[in-house]
């Protein structure tokens, strides 16, 4: 009993982690339809970043702030520079493919300038005990993460005008609304989220393999929320949690990859397009 | 989807051998008019003869990079089908050459008399029952949703290797021994040399019925569902089944590069068939050309040959190993950027426009 209590600790505080990834696959998606598969490359950017600033200041929480902002920074970046001159082209494999060739781009990048071998990387808690704080700092991280983002979206001048820019453009752009910077920011906004998944999951090793099982994960949480709803995301970021850390406590990690296949196929075979989205209507 | 290149795509690869095209009029057409089988197994007779005669005159190093270029391209060619003619995304294709590596080392392994070809077409079936659970489950999926599911089974099924160490070799992975060429064959052909030949021969076998297929009713069938689904089904196209068998034939495809992997490097062990390597593989398509399999040719090559350079150039240099150990990751990345972005066909696509201008030139 006690090992399922622990296992279910375990299963939300890494469900957070893949609902603040799940989250930023999402923002992205809802804005632009791609699927960003150079997320969990930025995420490990920023964690280096992190690492750095962490060494040079000796500052946790200094790390923290520029992990953040080289997430910000960086997902800005690659909207405009490398995302939108193929936005437009015939083929939607375009953009998806670019995104995959920027993630073995900053993948192998992160190991010439740091190597591939290990580095620590410290948590921004104490990890010990269940639930340690290092795990209560993952939900609260993420809860408190997710909470912004409703508020910005669903509150503020700003949020209203991106999410028109994201579901009419033609429309929001006739209105006045920046449509280009309204991209930009979101792709922005998400990588600071992406930051954060980077900055929970990667601890106590930092290498540039570490965010895959991490990505993966991710990415099949947002696909079970339907990759277009925010509630879904987080719904399916804990579904994910819960469901490894059961398959890797009782019948091994190695096979936490494989599980997350087996409940994407079982959510999508009753629901194909996620459990939260409505089914659309497709025009020939 | 990618509906501009549809009809650059139904009247490419016209001729798979390399002798089309060129020389005297009645002969160009004599060749159009043999039945379709007919003029891809003369034009494949054509390559394995090119491959005999230069693996011939060539080193055992080379040898073994013919190889590796024969069974990538058959890995290749399944993956240009599936994401070039059918539209779906697989992230997954290396799963399904540790599929088919892992049977036939087992085979190899534990039963030693199975001759090379039931192994490799036992090898083949393992993987397209693999692609077909794979594949009916998620053939209702589309675009990002597979492409996350196939990314999850490229991730998890080499892991199956570390879970289950007593049969799969954990993380060093199974070693053995591949029979070189027949005994009247005596010291006139070194092995590597028979092992590229026979790769070659399969892959080639391979490409035929691929073909085939690619221009046949099936292939035809894929396109129309890859440009637009709802009026594929309309046309009474069978939706989900056509993308199952795209699936499948992707699948089978990959298992035999597996397969033939395994016989020629003699190993097998999972962080070769990693996420990495699936990546890399829809990277060189890309490069190469999706969607013909020329283009899958080209990627082929261009996937031996980058490593090959890459270790070329930190040799010359002398990079740190740091720098050395990334210089693929990294190349295959800025390759597939700019790919996208300046030369969308791929190398294909650029000759093709290159013969078209030719042609309306003269």
């Amino acid at each position: 009993m006690e090992h399922f209590l622990n296992l279910t600790i375990n299963g939300f505080a890494n469900g957070a982690i893949f609902a603040a990834l799940a989250l930023s696959l999402i923002i992205i998606y809802q804005a632009t339809r791609v699927v960003n598969f150079a997320q969990p490359a930025l995420a490990l950017v920023a964690a280096y970043t992190a690492m750095a600033v962490t060494q040079a200041s000796g500052s946790y929480w200094l790390g923290f702030v520029a992990a953040l902002v080289c997430g910000l920074a960086s997902g800005a970046l690659v909207e405009r520079v490398l995302i939108r001159p193929v936005q437009s082209s015939a083929s939607p494999l375009n953009p998806v493919i670019v995104t995959l060739g920027l993630l073995l781009l900053l993948m192998g990048a992160v190991g010439m300038i740091w190597g591939n071998e290990p580095h620590s990387f410290g948590y921004a808690f104490d990890y010990r005990g269940r639930p340690s704080p290092a795990d209560i700092w993952a939900v609260v991280s993420v809860a408190l993460a997710a909470a912004l983002l409703f508020a910005l979206y669903r509150l503020t001048p700003l949020g209203l005008r991106m999410r028109a820019a994201a579901m009419r453009p033609e429309i929001a752009r006739m209105l006045g609304v920046r449509v280009g910077s309204m991209l930009t920011l979101g792709w922005g906004i998400a990588s600071v989220i992406g930051a954060l998944a980077g900055m929970l999951a990667a601890p106590p090793f930092l290498y540039p393999n570490v965010l895959d099982t991490i990505f993966v994960l991710g990415l099949a949480a947002a696909v079970i929320g339907g990759l277009d709803n925010p509630f879904g995301a987080i719904l399916g970021g804990l579904l994910m949690g819960l469901t490894t850390s059961y398959v890797s406590g009782y019948f091994g990690s190695e096979l936490t990859a494989l599980a997350a296949l087996g409940v994407l196929i079982v959510v999508l075979s009753v629901r194909p397009d996620g459990l939260f989205t409505r089914p659309t209507a497709r025009k020939v | 989807m990618l509906s501009r290149n549809s009809n650059a795509l139904s009247t490419a690869d016209d001729g798979t051998g390399p002798d089309s095209g060129g020389g005297p009029h009645t002969l160009v057409t004599r060749w159009n008019t043999l039945p379709m089988l007919v003029r891809h197994i003369l034009a494949a007779l054509a390559a394995l003869l090119i491959v005999v005669a230069a693996t011939s005159i060539t080193d055992q190093i080379t040898d073994i990079r013919i190889a590796r270029i024969g069974f990538y391209l058959v890995a290749l060619a399944g993956l240009s089908i599936l994401i070039g003619y059918s539209g779906q995304i697989s992230l997954g294709h290396g799963a399904f050459m540790f599929v088919g590596a892992y049977t036939t080392a087992l085979l190899i392994l534990n039963a030693p008399m199975v001759p090379l070809w039931l192994n490799l077409l036992l090898a083949v079936a393992v993987s397209c029952v693999a692609g077909l659970l794979v594949g009916a489950a998620t053939s209702r999926l589309h675009g990002p949703y597979l492409a996350g599911a196939t990314l999850a089974l490229a991730l998890g099924l080499p892991e199956l290797a570390l879970r289950f160490p007593d049969v799969l070799g954990g993380n060093i992975g199974l070693t053995f021994q591949t029979r070189g060429a027949p005994d009247f064959l005596g010291t006139m052909v070194p092995s590597t040399q028979w092992q590229a030949i026979v790769v070659w021969l399969v892959v080639l076998l391979a490409l035929v019925v691929l073909a085939n297929i690619s221009k046949g009713r099936l292939g035809r069938q894929m396109r129309a569902l890859r440009d637009d689904e709802t009026a594929a089904a309309m046309c009474g196209i069978q939706v989900g089944w056509t993308k199952v068998v795209a699936f499948v034939i992707s699948a089978g495809c990959g298992g035999l590069a597996g397969a033939l992997q395994a016989y020629t490097l003699g190993t097998a062990s999972p962080d070769t068939f990693s996420v990495v390597l699936s990546l890399t593989l829809l990277a060189v398509l890309v490069f190469g050309g999706l969607g013909s399999l020329w283009g899958a040719f080209w990627a082929a090559v261009a996937m031996v040959y980058i490593e090959v350079w890459g270790d070329e150039v930190r040799r010359t240099l002398e990079l740190p190993t740091n720098v050395a150990n990334n210089l693929p990751l990294v190349l295959y990345g800025v390759l597939l950027i700019l790919v996208i972005r300046l030369w969308p066909g791929g190398i294909q696509g650029a000759l093709r426009s290159a013969r078209n201008w030719v042609q309306s030139r003269f």
